[in-house]
């Protein structure tokens, strides 16, 4: 009987101390090395694994940092718009660079098309998703541009900084937006874009994306773009350019005078964060020190009628800056 | 009688409503002005050849073809090009169009305006695709696929039968059981032409059941002609789909992503046939098509004969006017059509019907929670799984949904028809067609 138990237990023993063996001599003859500054710099990063820096996943966004920065010295062109600067200055500091503050940026829904403003003129009934509705037909107000209001983008949003709005039919963003690009790409018109935070979180920007000429785009909508250049007029820094009966303003340019907006007969151009009217309000030099070269003005100005454009766009830019 | 013929998989049978089946064919008159749109066929929009100002007679060449699988557009009235601009197409999308307003009716000199039945075949094989293809038509039972490239197996294929769709197996619709009645010996002579083109000995022409009338009187016709059977089928939806067809009247399958060819057959339409006829015999461009409007709520159920590019308004008025409790006008029949968006858009080369639903019949159940009775799997003819499918493209899995063979789905709508708790099948099953062939598009870019 004690014999049995012996053994068992010398010959149990003795296998395990043979694989232990195997297993020691293999791990080190096989071992990978990992660069420790990845683990230090997927630490720092919020772990949302959201995929608005264009990796995917956290732990791949920071292999690409570390990566850059043992090659080129720098780690221009990667940026964690959920983590904002504060993360980024950590991940500098981690991998000793020096890392530019950026601005930070927000979504804004660029169709003001309300059930209000622009009233059902045909009734959708289907699927709720905005592709779908986008690819059968041209939405409920008529306009062929506008917001499908099935919420594409909500559900897209990972950070509940996106809700509907019940009364008007439109998404809303709030401040819990990270900037991710998620509703941007997840929208099949391309409404939403990501637009500079300015000081105290205001903005300024045209909310239509309609590219009719005026007449029709008026009829289905009374808060559309109708492209009468009057805010081009008004803006004394080149910020608004046309395209297509559209008018476009350059955050980098804008200085949030609030000039354009008294003037555009539509109400198409939004001020948000601002007090009600006073005559002057104070202007950011600080921030407008960059100047696009024109030739990307036209760029920008045709990502309306590209979606799958707006992402390039999106990293040129950055990368200029 | 013995067990008529159908496909095997699947299938529904919505109620038929053929209100309009004994309305003869009517001569619509030619509106004030026409707006022709310049994409009505599959594939590459028409490039116009004319522009604002030009005198165009009806007949004559108004857009060319804009690539291979493409057509030409002929001018279906005489007049004068006010604008080429956007307007508002079925889909309340602006797309291209040529507007013409009407003067007169006059038509191109090379048109043979008898009503003589030519049944002698003059041109070669090579000769009638030319022709065919420069008369611009394309498949009138509604997909558009441009006629002449079907006509032009790739090499190393050889079709073996010609296979005529005259089942028309969407509710409601009339128009290709109309022109069977009233233009039978046309279409047999567009058949023959057809068989010439393709070096094909035998056709079959597929009849579903409920048109008693158009299989005999082609049954009667055909008895002279060797090579030409009719075939009459059960009533059955989606009989009209090529594949399914093929299946019903030759028990062959055609395989997954492939098109008839491969099992040797070419499905041709009713309409497109006698639209050959007209091409080849008399040199007559595609620049009407006859066009059912209909409706529970539509005074006179009728079958037109109108001009591309008239507006659907023109004609409900037509036939009566729309009545107040019409929800929804629909182009095309009740399981595959598309809700119109505005009564103005014009018609087009693949309008087969004009269908107003009344208030009751034309809205969606409410979408309750599937209760897996897999009512959709039975009736899907493609042998598909519509509910995993549009679990698929709900959660965004399009890899799955392509492994799932979603490309199969041919949209025809059982599923959705069949379904206990009203979920928009069809809805999600488009969804992730759209997302599956995108990136099926994309890989094959970057192969490319």
């Amino acid at each position: 009987m004690d014999n049995i138990i012996i053994i068992a237990v010398s010959a149990l023993g003795g296998l395990g101390l043979i694989a232990a063996i195997i297993l020691y001599y293999i791990a080190s003859k096989f071992k990978v090395f990992e660069d420790p500054k990845i683990d230090e710099v997927a630490e720092a990063l919020p772990s949302a694994n959201c995929g608005g820096c264009g990796s995917p996943g956290c732990r791949a966004f920071a292999e690409a940092t570390v990566k850059s920065a043992k090659e080129n010295k720098s780690i221009e062109g990667l940026n964690c718009p959920v983590g904002g600067n504060e993360v980024m200055q950590a991940v500098g500091k981690i991998l000793g660079l020096e890392v530019e503050a950026k601005d930070p940026m927000i979504a804004v829904v660029r169709c003001n098309g309300s059930f209000a403003h622009s009233p059902a003129k045909v009734k959708y009934e289907g699927a709720t998703s905005c592709t779908f509705a986008h690819a059968l037909y041209g939405g409920e107000g008529g306009c062929q541009f506008g917001c499908l209001g099935l919420a594409d983008c909500v559900a897209s949003c990972e950070f509940d900084a996106l809700h509907m709005n019940p009364e008007t039919g439109l998404p809303e963003v709030n401040d819990k937006c990270t900037a991710c690009n998620a509703c941007v790409l997840a929208c099949p018109r391309g409404i939403i874009e990501l637009r500079k935070r300015c000081p105290k979180d205001k903005r300024i920007f045209v909310s239509c994306v309609n590219m009719d000429k005026g007449a029709p785009a008026k009829k289905n909508c009374e808060v559309a773009c109708i492209g009468c250049s009057l805010c081009v007029k008004a803006c004394a820094f080149d910020a608004i350019t046309i395209t297509s009966f559209l008018a476009y303003i350059d955050f980098q340019k804008c200085t949030l005078c609030r000039k354009c907006v008294e003037v555009c007969p539509t109400n198409a151009i939004h001020e948000i964060n601002f007090k009600p009217r006073k005559p002057k309000v104070e202007t950011d030099a600080s921030e407008k020190s960059v100047s696009l070269k024109p030739a990307e003005d036209k760029g920008l100005s045709n990502k309306m009628a590209l979606p799958e454009l707006v992402e390039t766009k999106e990293e040129i830019k950055e990368t200029k800056e | 009688m013995g067990i008529l013929k159908t496909f095997a998989l699947g299938g529904v049978h919505p109620e038929e409503n053929k209100l309009s089946s004994q309305a003869a064919i009517e001569v619509l008159p030619i509106p004030k002005q026409v707006v022709v749109p310049l994409g009505q066929n599959l594939g590459a929009p028409s490039k116009p050849v004319v522009k604002k100002g030009d005198k165009v007679k009806t007949g004559q060449r108004i857009a060319e073809a804009g690539g291979f699988i493409s057509a030409n557009i002929h001018s279906p009235v005489s007049g004068t090009v006010l604008k080429i601009d956007s307007s508002i197409d079925s889909t309340g999308y602006k797309r291209p169009c040529i507007f013409i307003s009407v003067e007169g009716d006059d038509w191109d000199e090379s048109i043979d305006r008898t009503d003589k039945i030519e049944t002698n075949i003059l041109l070669t094989p090579d000769e009638i695709v030319s022709r065919i293809k420069s008369s611009g038509i394309v498949g009138l039972g509604g997909a558009t696929f441009p006629t002449s490239v079907k006509l032009m197996p790739p090499p190393g294929k050889k079709a073996e039968y010609l296979v005529i769709n005259g089942v028309e197996c969407e509710p409601y619709l009339t128009s290709d059981h109309r022109i069977m009645l009233e233009k039978g010996r046309e279409i047999m002579v567009g058949i023959q032409i057809l068989m010439k083109a393709l070096h094909v000995e035998k056709a079959i022409i597929g009849i579903e059941n409920n048109k008693k009338d158009a299989i005999n009187h082609l049954t009667e016709l055909s008895r002279s002609l060797p090579g030409i059977q009719v075939v009459s089928l059960k009533v059955q939806y989606p009989q009209g789909g090529e594949k399914q067809l093929i299946k019903a009247v030759l028990n062959r399958e055609v395989p997954s992503g492939k098109l008839p060819i491969e099992v040797g057959c070419v499905v041709q339409n009713v309409g497109t046939a006698f639209a050959v006829y007209e091409a080849v015999q008399k040199n007559k461009p595609l620049f009407e098509r006859v066009v059912t409007v209909t409706g529970k709520g539509v005074k006179k159920p009728s079958n037109f004969l109108v001009r591309i590019g008239t507006s659907v308004q023109e004609l409900i008025e037509a036939a009566g006017g729309i009545s107040e409790t019409t929800a929804k006008v629909i182009s095309g029949g009740p399981m595959m059509g598309k809700a119109l968006t505005s009564l103005e858009a014009p018609v087009v080369k693949g309008t087969s019907g004009i269908l107003l639903m009344d208030d009751g019949e034309s809205h969606r159940k409410v979408e309750n929670p599937c209760i897996r009775c897999s009512k959709c799997t039975y009736a899907c003819p493609m042998g598909l799984e519509p509910f995993l499918l549009i679990k698929t493209a709900k959660l965004g899995n399009y890899e799955m949904a392509e492994k799932e063979m979603i490309m199969d789905c041919i949209e025809c709508g059982s599923c959705q028809f069949t379904c206990p708790s009203g979920i928009p099948l069809l809805d999600y099953l488009r969804l992730g067609k759209i997302k599956v062939g995108q990136s099926i598009r994309n890989r094959n870019l970057k192969k490319a």
